[in-house]
């Protein structure tokens, strides 16, 4: 099952270019979703008015080689690695999802675009790692989902209310994991069920895609642009008009621990 | 002067609402980010503020006293054991204050639960819960009779 291409088994069903075209005009909803997002919310202006404000107030000025410094920590430190959660559990299972979504939208893509048919087989590695991405995705979503999800942690909330901070969460789960049931019933030949789950992984990655005005999908794009506003007011002195960090040895240890409360 | 949150720095971690003593910090439907329910009922404990590890719980100050352009923040780092103030007036002088939370390590000081419980006698005590040995002292000062004053008893 691993290594079978599920893409490749559909093109018997769905021509090749049906499913590329999808594949496109996914991809067209995230670009216009993210840009009408950008422009509603006037994300943008906030994001460029703070860094005006920060640069006006700078005390002392930041070069460019410090600039491209900032921006490295910034990828390596709040992007590759998740460093702004202060909750470890959180941040596990946020780089399980992020690693695994782009493993499985990466393998995706190519397996669609490049193996579209049986006459192409895939490596085995391909649709292996389409699967690894995947399971990874359910692992550390359904985790967030149901015991590290603030609302259901902090206000006691049941793991089960659906809010409108949940349409990303929920799109995604929901998508991967009828993507990885339709995969597994394709390959045992009932294809009644196997067209059900077809239309169900469609349908929920249609919502994922498609609702992005509405989602935190963006949240992808825009918090990295705030870790790096952060580290560039702590560079030029301004901290957000915070107190610089006292002179003081960290002797005492810290009291910030994840409280376990329900 | 109530409190709220930078929804751009808040990671949604929860702290806030645990900690505040009023439960009106909660987490928005829409972004899952908190924010402060009820900016009326708010005793301005700061709490929150020092308890956020993004620092994006700030204070808004009501017009009448605290014109625009002012600003008072906060930082706790619990590992030196001190928490910073930043007061920004409005015509742009701060001023700076650091102040010690407390000079042992977090953890090390014993919560009621650590202790044994107490006997049913201890009902008819005079003494605290845990008295004199959670002082550090082996006995309670006490007057003896003779040194009461004469007339007394």
């Amino acid at each position: 099952m691993f290594s079978n291409n599920p893409f490749a088994e559909l093109s018997a069903l769905i021509p090749p270019t049906v499913m590329q075209t999808y594949v496109v005009v996914m991809a067209l909803l995230v670009a216009g979703g993210t840009l009408f997002d950008i422009m509603h919310k006037k994300s943008a202006r906030y994001f460029f008015k703070n860094w005006q404000n920060s640069k006006s107030s700078a005390k002392q000025q930041v070069g460019g080689g410090e600039m491209v410094s900032i921006a490295v920590r910034t990828a390596v430190v709040d992007v590759m690695t998740s460093g702004e959660f202060c909750n470890m559990r959180r941040r596990i299972a946020h780089l399980l999802t992020m690693y695994g979504f782009v493993i499985y939208v990466v393998t995706t893509v190519i397996m669609v675009f490049a193996y579209p048919t049986s006459a192409t087989p895939a490596p085995v590695n391909l649709p292996a790692l389409w699967y690894i991405g995947a399971l990874m995705v359910c692992l550390g979503g359904y985790w967030f989902w149901f015991f590290i999800r603030v609302d259901v942690a902090a206000e006691g909330n049941s793991p089960f209310r659906f809010v409108r901070a949940d349409l990303f969460i929920v799109s995604l789960v929901l998508s991967v994991t009828f993507g990885l049931v339709w995969a597994y019933v394709q390959t045992t030949g009932n294809i009644t069920w196997a067209n059900v789950f077809l239309a169900l992984y469609l349908l929920a990655t249609t919502v994922l895609f498609g609702s992005i005005p509405w989602s935190k999908f963006s949240h992808m794009f825009f918090k990295p642009a705030a870790a790096m506003q952060k580290r560039v007011a702590e560079a030029n002195g301004t901290r957000s008009n915070l107190p610089a960090p006292a002179s003081a040895p960290k002797i005492y240890g810290s009291a910030l621990r994840q409280p376990r409360h329900y | 002067m109530p409190t709220f949150v930078y929804m751009t720095s808040c990671d949604g971690c929860g702290h806030c609402v645990d900690i505040c003593p009023s439960d009106i910090m909660h987490i928005d439907t829409t972004y899952r980010r908190a924010y402060n329910i009820e900016p009326n009922m708010c005793w301005e404990c700061y709490s929150c503020v020092k308890a956020c590890p993004q620092n994006a719980i700030d204070c808004r100050g009501y017009a009448d006293f605290a014109p625009l352009g002012h600003s008072v923040r906060v930082l706790r780092e619990p590992e030196k054991a001190t928490i910073s103030w930043k007061i920004k007036f409005r015509d742009g002088r701060e001023k700076d204050f650091v102040s010690p939370i407390r000079t042992t390590p977090w953890g090390s000081i014993r919560s009621p639960a650590d202790y044994e419980a107490p006997t049913a006698d201890a009902m008819n005590s005079q003494k605290l819960a845990h008295e004199p040995e959670a002082l550090k002292i082996d006995a309670l000062p006490a007057l003896t009779r003779d040194q009461f004053k004469q007339g007394l008893v």
